[in-house]
Formats: C-alpha cells, sequence, structure tokens
C-alpha cells in the first residue's frame, strides 16, 4: 500500500469484488486497463492488464502464487511471470509492465497513476 | 558425379545400411537403388509374432523405410534379383530390368529351411518368416475352424523361432505341438537345467512339447494332416508349421561365383567386403569370417561397417552379441555369453528354484572372478545387469550375484559396471557413451539419451537400465510437482483422497510451503475435480483453475475465447444445429467444425460468454470440456446404423460413452474413438482409448496419441461385450486419472509404466492389484455427481459476477479487442502489433 503526496486517485471498486488470490481488471479514465491483485495476505497491487508477449489485454486473469516467497501472477496465454512488486517478468528480464499503486481506504480499492 | 549403390533385399539390415550411409553421406555421393524382393518395405521382422494382436503391417513398420522425400534412395519393391554380373557390373531382376552398379550390397537374408521329409509340401505345411506367412497360417486357421473339432496345429523346431510361432498360433486360439529333435527346447541358447524348467513353464500354456524326436512323415488325411514322429507318435492336425532353423540365401553369390562360407553365407571379412572388392553382404546371408549370425543386432553392426567402409572410413567388426532376452508367452528367457561353459576350465553357479520357477545359471572363468555367460529361465530381471558384465571381473560373489531377492538385489548396481559394458546390444553403445551424454552433453531424460545415442530405440529392453544411469550419474528425476510440493502428483492424489482434504489453501499448509503457482494450483484443482468437489468456480476452487477453466471457454491469443457445446458422438439435429448458427449470427462469432466433431464459435468477450451460454443451455446443450483437461469427444463412424460394412453400433456405443465419462477432469485431455469395423474410419487408434467393432463384440485399444509424437493405441483387450468394455474403460480411466504425472497423456503414461502394457492388462484386466472394484466404484460415484459446469453458472449469481471485462464498468467490453475479416468471417487483430496484409 504505497502511497505518494500528489497521486491521484481513482476509486475502482469495493475489496469484496477481488476475491482472495484472484484478479480483476479495472478500466481507467484514458483508456488505459489496470490488472489489481489480491494475495492470500491481503496485499493489493496493480499491474498494466497488457500482456507484453501476447499483446492481449489478460493479466488480471492468470493464476496468483509466489516463487521463492514473491508473489507473481502467471500470464493465462504464455504463463511468463510477473512479480507483482515491481512488474519484472521472472523469465525475461528485458521485460517489464507498469505498475500501478493501489490502496484501500474504507473497503474501497483506489488506483493511482503509475 | 555420384556413384550408384544397389542393395539386394529389403530387410532390416539393408534399412539400416540406407539409413547410416544417408546420414553420413551430406553430399549425396552416393545414389542408392534398393531392390526387394518382398512387396512391402523393411519391417520388424523381430516382431513379427506380434502382428497377430492387430493384424495391421502398419504396426510393423520401421520409422523412415520408404525414404519418402530423399531424392538419392529409389526403393523398388516386388521385384527379386535374378542375376549378378559382376564383369559388366550390373544386376538383372526377374522382370527382366537392368540395374548397374558401382557398388553392391547383398543383404538377402535367409530362408527358412524346411527338412526333407516325405510330405512337406503338402497343403497345409507352411514356413514363418514373412507376414505373407502369418496371413497364409491365419487362413488355414480359419479354414479349420470350419471344419470338424477343434482346429490343430504343430510346429516343427523348439528353438527360438519355433516358440515363436508356437505362440503366434495360441494368439490365434489354438493348442499347438511342439516337436524338437533336440533333447530340450532352445538347445542353442539354454542349458539343461534351463530347457527342463522352460519345458514345463510352457506345457503349463497349453502346448504340448515333443522333444528328442523327429519328424519322420506328413500325410494327407480327409483334408486333414498327420504327422508321424520319430518315436511313434502320429498327431492329428489341421496344419504344420516348419520352424527349423533358417539357411542363408546365398544363391546369388554362389551363380556369381563369390566365395561362400562351409555352411552357406556369402564369405565376407571384417568390413564386411566378399572375394570381390565391389560387392559386400551383411545380415543373415553374410558369412563374416566364416560365421553366420541369426540375429539383428550383429547384422545391424554389418550394416554399420559397410556404410562406413563405402563412405571411406576405417570400420571392422566389432564382434557380435549373441545374448538373446525373450519373453515367449509370457516366460522370460535369457542367455548371454559362454552359456554353455565351453570355456576351458569354466564353472558354473546354478540356482534352480522349482517351485517359483526360475532357474539361474552363471558361468565364471576357473578363478571365479570373471563372468563369462549364463542362461536365465523364469525370471530374467537380471539380465540387464547381467549381460553388460561379461567379460569383466564380478564385482561379488558369483552367488550373490542370481541369490533371490534379499540376498544379491542390493549387491550389484550399475556403479559396477565398466564404461566398456555395452548397455545398449542392439544399437552398440556403452555405458561410456551413455555416460558422456548425460554428463558432457546434458542429456537429462530417458527420451534425450534414446535421441543422442540411439541407445534404448529398439527393442527397448535397456530402457530401465538408461533411468538407473541417469540416477547413477546424479540427475535426479524429481517427480516434484513444483517448488511448493515435493510430491508427485499421483502421491498428492492419494493424500487427497486417504485424508479427505478438499481445499488447496489446507493442502499446502499441511503438505507443502508457500502459496501456490500456476503449476500446483491447477494440479490440485483438477484433483479436487476428479474426486467431486463441487463447481470448480465454487469458492476458493476459482482461483485455482488454469487460464480457460477459470472462464469455462478456450482463451484464444487476442483473449477473447471460443465456445464449444458438447455434442455427443458427433451426432446431432438439424434442429440443434439451426440452433448453433443462430447463436453464432447474433453474437457474430467465427465457426469452424473441430476434428473432434464438433462445432467451435470464436471470438466470444468475456461478459458474452453467459448470454452465449444461456441461448445454448435453453437448447439443451451442454458445455463441452473444450477448456479443460478433461474428456474431450468421443468421436465416431456411422457403423450399422448406415454403414454396409458396420458390425456394431458405433454411434450408440460414443454416445453413450461421452456421457458416461464427461466432465471427468484427468492429468491431460482425453480423446476417444470409436469405428464399427476394422476399416476404422474414426480414426480410433490414435486416441487415449480407442474401441473398434469386431464380429464378436469389440476391440479397446488404450495408449494412442495424435498430436507431436503421434502413436498408435496398443490392443488391451479384444472381442469383449459392452458391459465388459465400459467397465475395463472405468478401470482404465480411474487408474490413469489417479497414477499418471501432471500433463502426461495416456500414451507416455503406458509406456513409461514399470512393465508397460503386461502391468496395464495386468492391474485393471486380471485385477492384480485387487483394486478393479474401487476404481469401478470411484467412476460410478463420478457418473452419479455429474452436473453441467455451465447451467452451475448461470444458476448462481456470484459464479456470474466474474464474468465482466471491469469491475468498475461492467457491461464495457474490452477496448483493446478488434476484428478485421477474412474468408467472409471476423478474425482478431491485435492492437499494437503492425499488421501486415499479405495475399
Ligand atoms: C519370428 C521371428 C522372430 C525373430 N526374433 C528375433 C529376436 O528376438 N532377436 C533377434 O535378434 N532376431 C530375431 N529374429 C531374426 C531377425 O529377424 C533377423 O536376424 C533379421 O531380420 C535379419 O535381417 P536381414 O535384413 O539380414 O534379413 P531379412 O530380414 O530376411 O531380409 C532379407 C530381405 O531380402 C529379400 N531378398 C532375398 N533375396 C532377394 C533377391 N534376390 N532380390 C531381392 N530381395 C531379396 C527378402 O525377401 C527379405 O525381404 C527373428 C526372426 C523371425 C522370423
Ligand atoms: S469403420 Fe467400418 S463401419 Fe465405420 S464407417 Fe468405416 S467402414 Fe463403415
Ligand atoms: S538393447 Fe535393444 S534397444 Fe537397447
Amino acid at each position: 500500500m504505497t502511497a505518494m503526496a500528489e497521486q491521484t486517485w481513482v476509486a475502482v471498486c469495493r475489496t469484496d469484488a477481488v476475491p482472495r488470490a484472484y484478479g480483476v481488471a479495472a478500466l481507467l479514465e484514458n483508456g488505459e486497463q489496470v490488472a489489481i491483485f489480491r494475495t492470500e495476505d491481503d496485499e493489493f497491487y496493480g499491474l498494466s492488464n497488457l500482456d507484453p508477449f501476447s499483446g492481449a489485454a489478460v493479466l488480471s486473469r492468470g493464476i496468483i502464487g509466489d516463487t521463492g516467497g514473491v508473489p507473481v501472477v502467471a500470464s493465462p496465454i504464455y504463463k511468463q511471470q510477473f512479480e507483482l512488486r515491481t512488474g519484472r517478468c521472472l523469465d525475461d528480464d528485458t521485460v517489464c509492465v507498469a505498475t500501478y499503486p493501489v490502496r484501500v481506504i474504507d473497503g474501497v480499492v483506489h488506483v493511482g497513476s503509475p | 558425379m555420384s556413384r550408384t549403390l544397389v542393395v539386394v533385399g529389403h530387410g532390416m539390415v539393408a534399412h539400416r545400411l540406407v539409413e547410416a550411409v544417408r546420414s553420413d553421406d551430406v553430399d549425396g555421393t552416393w545414389r542408392i537403388v534398393v531392390i526387394g524382393e518382398e512387396a512391402r518395405p523393411a519391417y520388424d521382422r523381430v516382431a513379427l509374432t506380434s502382428y497377430v494382436d492387430t493384424w495391421d503391417p502398419e504396426d510393423l513398420a520401421l520409422p523412415g523405410s520408404t525414404y519418402a522425400g530423399d531424392g538419392n534412395v529409389e526403393l523398388r519393391l516386388g521385384d527379386p534379383v535374378v542375376a549378378v554380373d559382376r564383369e559388366a557390373k550390373r544386376v538383372t531382376t526377374a522382370s527382366g530390368r537392368v540395374q548397374p552398379y558401382d557398388a553392391l550390397v547383398l543383404a538377402t537374408g535367409s530362408r527358412p529351411f524346411v527338412p526333407p521329409v516325405p510330405g512337406h509340401d503338402l497343403p497345409g505345411c507352411f514356413v514363418y518368416r514373412t507376414i505373407e506367412d502369418l496371413d497364409d497360417i491365419r487362413d488355414a486357421v480359419e479354414r479349420a475352424r470350419h471344419g470338424r473339432g477343434r482346429p490343430a496345429a504343430a510346429v516343427v523346431g523348439g528353438g527360438l523361432l519355433g516358440l515363436e510361432a508356437a505362440k503366434a498360433l495360441r494368439d490365434m486360439g489354438l493348442s499347438p505341438h511342439v516337436v524338437e529333435m533336440a533333447p530340450r527346447l532352445m538347445p542353442l541358447q539354454v542349458d539343461e537345467g534351463g530347457g527342463s524348467l522352460l519345458r514345463r513353464l510352457i506345457t503349463d500354456l497349453d502346448v504340448t512339447v515333443h522333444t528328442g524326436t523327429s519328424t519322420d512323415a506328413i500325410e494327407a488325411d480327409r483334408g486333414r494332416l498327420v504327422a508321424k514322429l520319430g518315436n511313434g507318435t502320429e498327431l492329428d492336425i489341421d496344419l504344420l508349421v516348419f520352424s527349423a532353423g533358417v539357411r542363408p540365401r546365398d544363391d546369388l553369390a554362389r551363380d556369381c561365383g563369390l566365395d561362400v562360407g562351409e555352411r552357406g553365407g556369402v564369405l565376407v571379412d571384417a568390413t564386411c567386403r566378399t572375394s570381390d572388392p565391389d560387392v559386400f553382404a551383411i545380415g543373415e546371408c553374410a558369412a563374416l569370417e566364416g560365421r553366420v549370425y541369426g540375429l539383428v543386432a550383429p547384422g545391424y553392426s554389418m550394416a554399420e561397417v559397410a556404410a562406413a567402409t563405402l563412405l571411406g572410413k576405417e570400420a571392422s567388426f566389432p564382434g557380435a552379441d549373441t545374448s538373446t532376452k525373450l519373453k515367449l508367452m509370457g516366460v522370460d528367457v535369457a542367455s548371454f555369453g559362454d552359456a554353455h561353459a565351453v570355456t576351458e576350465g569354466a564353472l558354473e553357479v546354478v540356482f534352480n528354484d522349482a517351485v517359483s520357477g526360475s532357474y539361474k545359471k552363471l558361468v565364471v572363468s576357473d578363478d571365479a572372478g570373471t563372468l563369462l555367460g549364463g542362461v536365465l529361465v523364469g525370471d530374467a530381471s537380471e539380465y540387464n545387469l547381467l549381460r553388460p558384465l561379461v567379460g569383466n571381473t564380478l564385482p561379488t560373489e558369483p552367488a550373490a550375484l542370481i541369490a533371490p531377492a534379499g540376498g544379491g538385489d542390493a549387491a550389484v548396481g550399475v556403479d559396477a559396471l565398466p564404461d566398456e559394458a555395452q548397455i545398449c546390444s542392439c544399437n552398440a553403445v556403452t555405458k561410456g557413451a551413455i555416460v558422456h551424454a548425460v554428463t558432457e552433453e546434458g542429456c537429462d531424460s530417458v527420451p534425450k539419451i534414446k535421441a543422442c545415442t540411439r541407445a534404448g530405440t529398439s527393442c527397448g529392453s535397456c530402457v530401465p537400465m538408461l533411468g538407473k544411469l541417469l540416477n547413477a550419474c546424479g540427475v535426479e528425476q524429481s517427480k516434484a510437482v513444483c517448488e511448493h510440493f515435493p510430491q508427485s502428483r499421483a502421491e498428492l492424489f492419494e493424500i487427497i483422497r486417504a485424508t479427505r482434504v478438499t481445499t488447496f489453501s489446507e493442502l499446502i499448509t499441511k503438505h507443502g510451503k508457500g502459496k501456490g503457482c500456476a503449476i500446483c494450483k491447477p494440479a490440485v484443482a483438477s484433483i479436487l475435480a476428479t474426486l467431486g468437489n463441487g463447481h470448480i468456480l465454487g469458492g476458493e476452487q476459482a482461483t485455482l483453475q488454469d487460464t480457460n477453466d477459470k472462464f469455462l471457454a478456450n482463451m484464444q491469443r487476442n483473449g477473447t475465447y471460443s465456445v464449444v457445446p458438447r455434442i455427443p458422438g458427433g451426432e446431432i439435429t438439424p434442429d440443434k444445429l439451426i440452433v448453433i448458427g443462430e447463436v453464432a449470427k447474433e453474437f457474430g462469432l467465427y465457426t469452424k467444425i473441430t476434428g473432434g466433431q464438433r462445432i467451435d464459435l470464436f471470438g466470444a468477450t468475456v461478459d458474452q460468454l453467459p448470454l452465449i451460454w444461456r441461448k445454448l443451455v435453453d437448447a439443451g446443450f451442454e458445455s463441452g470440456h473444450a477448456y479443460g483437461k478433461a474428456l474431450r469427444t468421443v468421436k465416431s463412424c456411422v457403423g450399422t446404423t448406415w454403414c454396409r460394412y458396420g458390425q456394431q453400433d458405433s454411434v450408440g456405443l460414443a454416445v453413450e460413452l461421452e456421457l458416461r465419462y464427461r466432465g471427468l477432469r484427468s492429468p491431460h485431455k482425453l480423446k476417444s474413438a470409436v469405428s464399427g469395423c476394422a476399416r476404422e474410419c474414426a480414426e480410433a487408434r490414435s486416441k487415449d482409448f480407442g474401441i473398434i467393432a469386431t464380429e464378436q463384440g469389440w476391440n479397446l485399444y488404450v495408449g494412442g496419441n495424435g498430436g507431436a509424437i503421434p502413436r498408435h493405441a496398443d490392443l488391451l483387450v479384444s472381442d469383449v461385450d459392452t458391459e465388459t468394455l465400459i467397465k475395463i474403460i472405468d478401470r482404465f480411466l480411474m487408474f490413469y486419472v489417479r497414477t499418471a504425472d501432471r500433463l502426461q497423456r495416456t500414451a507416455p503414461w503406458v509406456e513409461e509404466m514399470e512393465g508397460g502394457l503386461d502391468h496395464l492388462r495386468a492391474v485393471i484386466v486380471d485385477d492384480s492389484l485387487g483394486i478393479c472394484a474401487e476404481l469401478e466404484e470411484a467412476m460410478a460415484e463420478h457418473v452419479a455427481g455429474y452436473r453441467d459446469e455451465w447451467k452451475g453458472v448461470l444458476e448462481d449469481p456470484e459464479k456470474l459476477a466474474r464474468f465482466t471485462s471491469f469491475v468498475n464498468a461492467p457491461g464495457t467490453p474490452d477496448p483493446t479487442i478488434s476484428f478485421r475479416t477474412e474468408r467472409e468471417q471476423k478474425v482478431p487483430v491485435m492492437l499494437g502489433v503492425p499488421e501486415v496484409v499479405s495475399r
């Protein structure tokens, strides 16, 4: 739950719309899509929903888990893994997806600009 | 300019020669013309007896034996060479065709020896060497079935080939007699002690053995035959098969003046050259330094040597390993090295257990330090370790090597073998070469070793040794599912079943570590679903499902989905077809007929899926599980319903099977098909379980595969009725679902199973583990618990809510998805990926 001073935040949904160990997609005003993930431990993360390997907007539909304790999502198309915290691709270190800050206030999930 | 190599004969050895020349002759310096007498390309003669299982010559095919696509090889079949003119360097065939050569290879094999007893050429007398011989024998057996009494047959010759022939006759449902002149069966391979046990084991199998007696005459008797034996016995039979040894086919060589061996065979030196430097002879027709070899492995060595010599390399015959290991009618027989202890001063160590039916003998040097050979009958499990030890210092007391389990079991392992020990005798691959492949060339699995060294690619008997060598090299073939679970999938299945765990979180807390991943989550989800834990999108289970299962549809490359309603057996009414068409039209879906006889509708977005399924479910459709690792389809041909040739109702059975096993979650997808007769229009033998109708019932084949590594399914049971068939499929599927690895199709599952198909048959047909009732019960539970998954979603608002593109904008379609039109239907356009328009 990172919060920076001059962030603009948009409320996207209630926390219970994102089940544990699951992801959903949110559409921002500017047309960008954010994949919002909730881990088993109720941490929330935001990544660009666009899978860089296939070009499809699907990362929110991947399986969440961990490798060596680091939370990751696996792309549902070709199964590359991305770190939820940094967007780094674990299978190809030249690839990284954009991260979005996410915070929860009073049971509502907010997404900030990247 | 290329030179012409003419090969006479296209048997196993000739084929190996052509392969060896073609793989090394990169510049194509040789143009090869192969002239064969048999009308079909080289096939696996060693496995000839298995032809009786399926009567399908394709099953004996050798890979690459037609040289399709290789412009340097020309194969001319069905026209034997009748003369060689060494002066003019050309050969002439029976049809009069003349073919010049620069080099000539004779690979004419041998012919069965028929003793000149009176009556040997009567109708009803056969030999045993080619596919056609077996077809003729089958016809005779069929004819005899229509005569009076039970058909009877005799085999003359109790050696390796005679027992093979007896097995074939037994597989055709006969109880044959075997007549052998020597005092025991397999006199060449087995000693007296082994022979008497062999006789007992074979007699138990309904074969009558007559040893120490000749066959003096064969007489015709009212449409049947009487074989008169030297000991006075008269056998009343319908047919007789001669398997009394073979003779090299050296007539061409004799006629053109080449030297032949004292006991026949074209005389060649260690480079396989005959007395004419431009003519070579290899395989069973050759007498290498005077000796003729009747086994395929020495023939293959000769092929390699001749190929190398033709390409200007130094090579010579490495010496032959005449070891044999066979399973004759389920009886293990192995003989290796100096089996008869003819070496001077050789000592014998014998272990004979008449009760358990096992005879083992080792022949060792006079100081008991070196292994010279041995004989194993009844249980030849030590063969793989002992044979490579021949000629080497023994790692332990000889008796310890063959003592029953407990004593010697652990005494000798692959570690004890020297590097020169030959592990794969078919392809002459040593332990050193395999270890090199593992440690230097990175082969970390049995398939990689096979590809790299060729070991294990022929008879397969050395494959277990390859696995042991991998382990010995410290390459662990870990069965762990992933970093979160040290167990194999089969172990997890047993844990979940026995402890009745119902959630992933409980399982990983108790038996794993971390949070799980995209490997273990779907694997556990599948096990939970097989064991019936409610809807796969219920509660936590939804978070475990793989890409397609998560939305009960197949995700395509642009993130849209395709929808496949079930059409059992491929049978559909016009009304239902119209519904599919209407749904496709309404939602603008691309439609395509699948290979599984149903219809795939492409281009649906997440939020459209429930709307589409509402219409389909209302019209009586249900999920086709095209998205799941589950039963896909049971294809069928029209069978007796329409076809002139149909023998059973293939559509009816396909529908029944598809409805029975629909929704069964398994380690990988499952496919099936039913054909109404042996013409096999439904391609059942490329399926995980395929059924082919026979006159009496059904034949069940298992472990077939299309895809990247195609494999024909193997016959598991034949001529069973529908009830038995379904019972056995129930057991097969449940056994597979419980014990296979993650993403392991049935083909590799059967192949890698210890004991292979025989073991599988023992477990699910003969119930050797006593689990059949339990497997059937588990299947009955599955059948009773089946619910349509899509109906389950439509009835539950919570599940329905997941089918939205955006949490904050439900109903807004994903703006990155767009389509264009191709051949009158829509296809995806990827944004950000610039489109190249071709055509
Ligand atoms: C039932 C059976 C079981 C066996 N089991 C085993 C086993 O377990 N282990 C083992 O090692 N070996 C076994 N063998 C032996 C093995 O099959 C042979 O060693 C091997 O096939 C020899 O190969 P080849 O190419 O030399 O001869 P073949 O396979 O006999 O091929 C020779 C070919 O040349 C053709 N030919 C002959 N003359 C001419 C001509 N003039 N012009 C054109 N073509 C000609 C023949 O028609 C034939 O097709 C078995 C054999 C049989 C029959
Ligand atoms: S497999 Fe036989 S019954 Fe079925 S369609 Fe073909 S020919 Fe007819
Ligand atoms: S020993 Fe036959 S394939 Fe290796």
